[in-house]
């Protein structure tokens, strides 16, 4: 017998037991997870419990997967979930993870994300919800369904409102098609509360609820540097002072809405920024000049013009 | 008497399993699913009722599979046939078709005589439930 055929003989085994590509399959598995949660770390600022959820979720897909090649039982999990918080606390933007996550944990088949409101499930007349309800589950299977502002769904002072039909339909796809969609219902917290006292049964489905923290200034900022730099500008040093007195600024105020208001903030920046250039006269401009917000422009906002929670809501 | 017709008909009837991956197959390719059913399985009866519009937009076999077991629900008696339409030709062109429900007892055909003008014979398909068929002739 030749020496290297004693080195094959693993393998061999593990072919008869028929577990090669499976084995292989969750190693790689196991590097993706990881490689996505670097990156929800890296490019999501701050959300803690978050993560947390979805570590513990991930977590829990892989292993039951290895379950599942050892032959032991593994319920495939319900993963309906509710997001809670205020404006721009990242829920949208954390559902279309979640669906990609779930879609390389073989948990979800297509991993799309349907996003929709109460418009696009209830209808106008009767019998006209169910199925425009149903067509919304339709096109969400596969993936995941991301209802936001679901509180509006449930009107209680409204007795004759189809909303509770759709709510009624739902349910009904959620428990037994559990494979086949994730349900992932957004909204304020205290409204969503009202929302599930009215609703036991959707509360009772859905397992997970995670709350979206408000975001501390220095976070704020950090996203702020993040989606500087993913649009190719970069701030000088004094516009990041004048930014951080913006944010503190703006945080004080009415309607604050997260990252949201730091987003539409930079855009004013930019536009400020291009009319600064083009006004320029002498020099031709350079990269630099292209790429470098300074801090006028941040500090023309009306944010900084105002006195503190002088009013207006605008940013 | 077991009926055929379409792109399986020389198979046994597809498992649900099946079916799923057939739907899968045409989702792939862009194509849209629809659901037909009749209590008139005549080969020359070719308009079907529909249940829904065809299903447009959909990214996942389940959602077909949903409607099917709705359809399947409702009529348990009839046949009920999946069709999926190809408009990539900018027509509507029927790329995939087959039976995915039957009832218990499916009716018999008989092959009548008649005699015609000129000692012609002409021949007719009688379908023994049509009698009771209520569905679109």
């Amino acid at each position: 017998m030749p020496p290297e055929h004693n080195n094959r003989v693993p393998i061999e085994e593990h072919l008869a037991h028929n577990s090669v590509p499976q084995g292989e399959q969750h190693l790689t598995l196991d590097v993706v997870v990881r490689e996505m949660l670097a990156r929800l770390d890296a490019e999501l600022i701050g959300l803690k419990p978050v993560k947390t959820r979805i570590r513990e979720i991930a977590s829990l897909l892989v292993i039951d997967r290895m379950r599942r090649e050892q032959g032991l039982v593994a319920e495939s999990p319900s993963l309906h979930m509710c997001f809670t918080g205020n404006p721009g606390t990242g829920k949208t933007t954390v559902a279309t993870r979640m669906a990609e996550i779930l879609r390389s944990l073989g948990y979800s088949r297509k991993g799309h994300l349907v996003t929709v409101t109460r418009d696009d499930l209830v209808g106008q007349y009767v019998g006209h919800t169910a199925p425009k309800t149903r067509d919304v589950l339709k096109r969400a299977m596969g993936g995941v369904l991301f209802i936001d502002e679901a509180y509006y769904l449930y009107r209680p002072e409204n007795e004759r409102d189809y909303g509770q039909e759709a709510i009624e339909i739902m349910l009904q796809v959620m428990e037994n098609n559990r494979d086949d969609l994730v349900v992932i219902l957004a909204g304020y917290k205290d409204r969503m509360d009202r929302f599930f006292e009215g609703n036991p049964g959707m509360k009772s489905r859905i397992t997970h609820h995670i709350d979206f923290p408000d975001y501390s200034a220095q976070e704020l900022m950090e996203i702020a540097k993040l989606m500087v730099a993913r649009q190719d500008y970069r701030l000088s040093p004094q516009a990041e002072e004048a930014l951080a007195q913006y944010i503190a600024r703006r945080m004080a105020q009415p309607n604050f809405a997260n990252a949201r208001s730091i987003r539409n903030a930079l855009e004013r920046a930019r536009l400020r920024h291009a009319a600064r250039l083009l006004s320029m006269s002498g020099r031709p401009l350079t990269r630099e000049d292209l790429m470098t917000l300074e801090p006028d422009e941040i500090m023309a906002s009306r944010v900084m013009a105002e006195e503190q929670g002088a009013g207006s809501s605008h940013d | 008497m077991r009926l055929t017709q379409g792109t399986f008909s020389f198979l046994p009837d597809l498992s649900d399993e099946q079916i799923r991956a057939q739907v899968e197959y045409a989702l792939e390719r862009g194509w849209s699913i629809s659901i037909e059913y009749t209590d008139d399985p005549h080969p020359r009866n070719v308009y079907w009722n529909m249940w829904g519009t065809p299903i447009f937009d959909v990214k996942d076999a389940a959602a077909v599979m949903l409607e099917l077991e709705r359809c399947r629900k409702a009529f348990p008696g009839n046949y009920v046939r999946l069709s999926a339409y190809d408009r990539s030709k900018g027509r509507q062109t029927t790329a995939l078709s087959f039976i995915v429900n039957r009832p218990a007892e499916e009716p018999d055909f008989t092959l009548e005589r008649t005699d015609f003008t000129d000692r012609q014979m002409k021949y007719r398909l009688r379908l023994h439930a049509a009698d009771h068929a209520t569905g679109a002739q």
